[in-house]
């Protein structure tokens, strides 16, 4: 289980100071957790915290109870964080095998390299050899960013809009990886996402809006006011 | 041969044995052994100067030359000419290298000037490895020179790799091609401690039809320095290709120089360089993935140059 407390965030804005999120608390217990709300409301700045890229300027975050605020990246990818970048790395030279290897932490086999890139499907012959570079598109360097997490097996796996860049593949299809991946890992899923159909697979939605949590709960009881708030852009504001 | 002399030749050749087929293995300036095959011969030279002849006959289909060079003394220096004769229509791989051990003072150097003169649609993959180890003060130096004559329609692949070790070294490689002919360089080079390189290509497209891709990667750490020179001139309707990438560490220093020369309104010529550190979201999705920053560097290095 992950733990958020009181957690502000502060960028340096020119000469002034930004408060990008402010006194943010909330836990993620259940199987699929969704971070939604309007652009620019911190929701990547969030994620970047959880992973360790971020330090906050306040507040503490917990991994099953263990204070993890000072750890590092390396560190809190070994105690089990896994995360999915909105925009994937290009990386000469590095080989999807390579990559996806890293991420296993072991060197796997090419079929086990197969079955995850067959999982965020991609014809995994097509790709084994090619190098993580400029001559992949968005939508397969995506998708590639999906089979790295997938091969970590982790506790705790954070998604920045995994929509994002999607292209062609199915957003149901990238349900299923999730789904597949919670029966694997039995860990916690939580995904940054303005998606509907994504939404409608959450346990729980917080939505966040001026660096705030504005609200927190069930599915059932979160969704249906964000979608009557969509429909009406008088009411979202 | 000793543990030492064949560690330099499983760095350099790959070698854990005697080669099959051709090779002439040379050891601080002799010869330690040479075979011929029926195909292809290995002569002395007979103008007086250090090194062989190879004569690689136009019935060699998929055939190899091995042909390393050891040094393990100390201040011991050499300049070796390789003449290889490629006959119209052959198809031969050559593996050539270069392993130093220098364990004393003073500066051990090994200059090979390889000489190419391909045939009509005769086919050749160079590879070429330099590699230098030692625990004293004295400097490894090595200074490779690759002339390469091309006729109609040959092909010469060459790759060329360094790998640490080599304090000193100036690599001149020249090619001049006919209608046809497609010559294609990957070097690959890592620099570190006070260590210096020099690349120097210069590619004369003559023919009609002729084509050069020369890609060059490079790593230059600590206080290395790395200076890049390539010119490609196209004399006729051809094509010239070059990229130079370097990753640059510490205090290094890169130079790159390319230069394109149209010599005719049909010449196609291209460069890409670029020069920079690794990138910091490269090394932050390797750490993300468990990898410790000197991991997540390691590995970016190795694929990079890989």
């Amino acid at each position: 289980m992950l733990e958020l407390q009181h957690i502000s965030f502060v960028a340096a804005d020119g000469d002034t100071n930004k408060e990008i999120l402010d006194d943010v608390s909330f836990r993620v217990e259940e199987p699929f957790v969704a971070i939604t709300g309007p652009n620019g409301s911190g929701k990547s700045t969030l994620a970047k915290i959880i992973a360790g890229i971020l330090t906050p300027s306040e507040g503490r975050i917990l991994l099953d109870g263990e204070d993890i605020t000072a750890l590092s990246v390396t560190d809190r990818a070994r105690r089990g964080i896994s995360y999915a970048f909105q925009q994937p790395v290009r990386f000469k030279g590095l080989t999807v095998k390579d990559l996806v290897s890293l991420a296993a932490g072991k060197r796997l086999t090419v079929s086990e390299v197969c079955s995850y890139l067959s999982e965020v499907g991609l014809c995994a012959r097509d790709y084994i050899d090619r190098e993580v570079n400029a001559s992949l598109s968005g939508g397969e360097l995506k998708r590639i960013e999906i089979a790295t997490v997938l091969a970590r097996e982790k506790r705790l796996t954070v998604f920045d809009e995994p929509e994002a860049g999607i292209d062609l593949w199915s957003f149901q299809s990238l349900i299923t990886v999730f789904e597949k991946m919670h029966e694997r890992t039995k860990g916690n899923i939580l995904i940054i996402s303005h998606q509907e159909r994504i939404l409608n697979i959450a346990d729980r939605i917080i939505v966040i809006a001026n660096g705030k949590v504005q609200k927190n709960g069930s599915r059932e009881e979160v969704l249906p006011g964000l979608l009557a708030s969509r429909a009406c852009p008088v009411l979202a504001k | 041969m000793d543990e030492l002399e064949k560690m330099l030749l499983m760095q350099v050749a790959d070698l854990h044995k005697v080669p099959d087929g051709a090779y002439n293995i040379r050891k601080n300036g002799e010869a330690d052994g040479r075979r011929s095959t029926p195909h292809i011969r290995i002569e002395s030279r007979k103008d007086g100067k250090a090194g062989i002849d190879i004569f690689v006959s136009g019935e060699t289909k998929g055939e190899s030359v091995h042909i390393p060079v050891v040094i393990t003394e100390t201040d011991y220096k050499e300049q070796v000419y390789n003449d290889f004769y490629i006959e119209d229509g052959a198809d031969v791989l050559i593996i050539a290298g270069c392993g130093i051990h220098n364990c004393g003072e003073a500066t051990s150097e090994h200059s090979g000037i390889h000489t190419f003169h391909i045939g009509k649609n005769a086919k050749v993959k160079y590879v070429e490895k330099h590699y230098a180890s030692g625990d004293g003060n004295g400097e490894n130096v090595m200074n490779p020179t690759t002339d390469i004559r091309m006729a109609e329609n040959s092909r010469m692949e060459m790759e060329t790799t360094q790998i640490k070790g080599v304090d000193s070294t100036v690599r001149t490689t020249r090619g001049v091609l006919a209608a046809g002919a497609e010559l294609v360089i990957r070097e690959k080079i890592y620099t570190h401690g006070k260590q210096f390189a020099k690349t120097d290509f210069s590619v004369e497209l003559d023919g009609d039809g002729a084509g050069a891709d020369v890609v060059s990667r490079s790593v230059a750490a600590q206080s290395s320095r790395q200076e890049f020179y390539l010119r490609i001139d196209g004399n006729g309707k051809c094509h010239g290709h070059s990229e130079c990438d370097a990753i640059i560490m510490d205090e290094a220093n890169v130079v790159a120089i390319p230069a394109l020369a149209a010599n005719s309104v049909d010449a196609e010529l291209i460069h890409e360089a670029a020069i920079g550190k690794i990138a910091g979201e490269q090394l932050l999705k390797l750490m993300t993935l468990g990898l410790t920053e000197q991991e997540a560097e390691e590995q970016i290095i190795k694929g990079f140059l890989s």
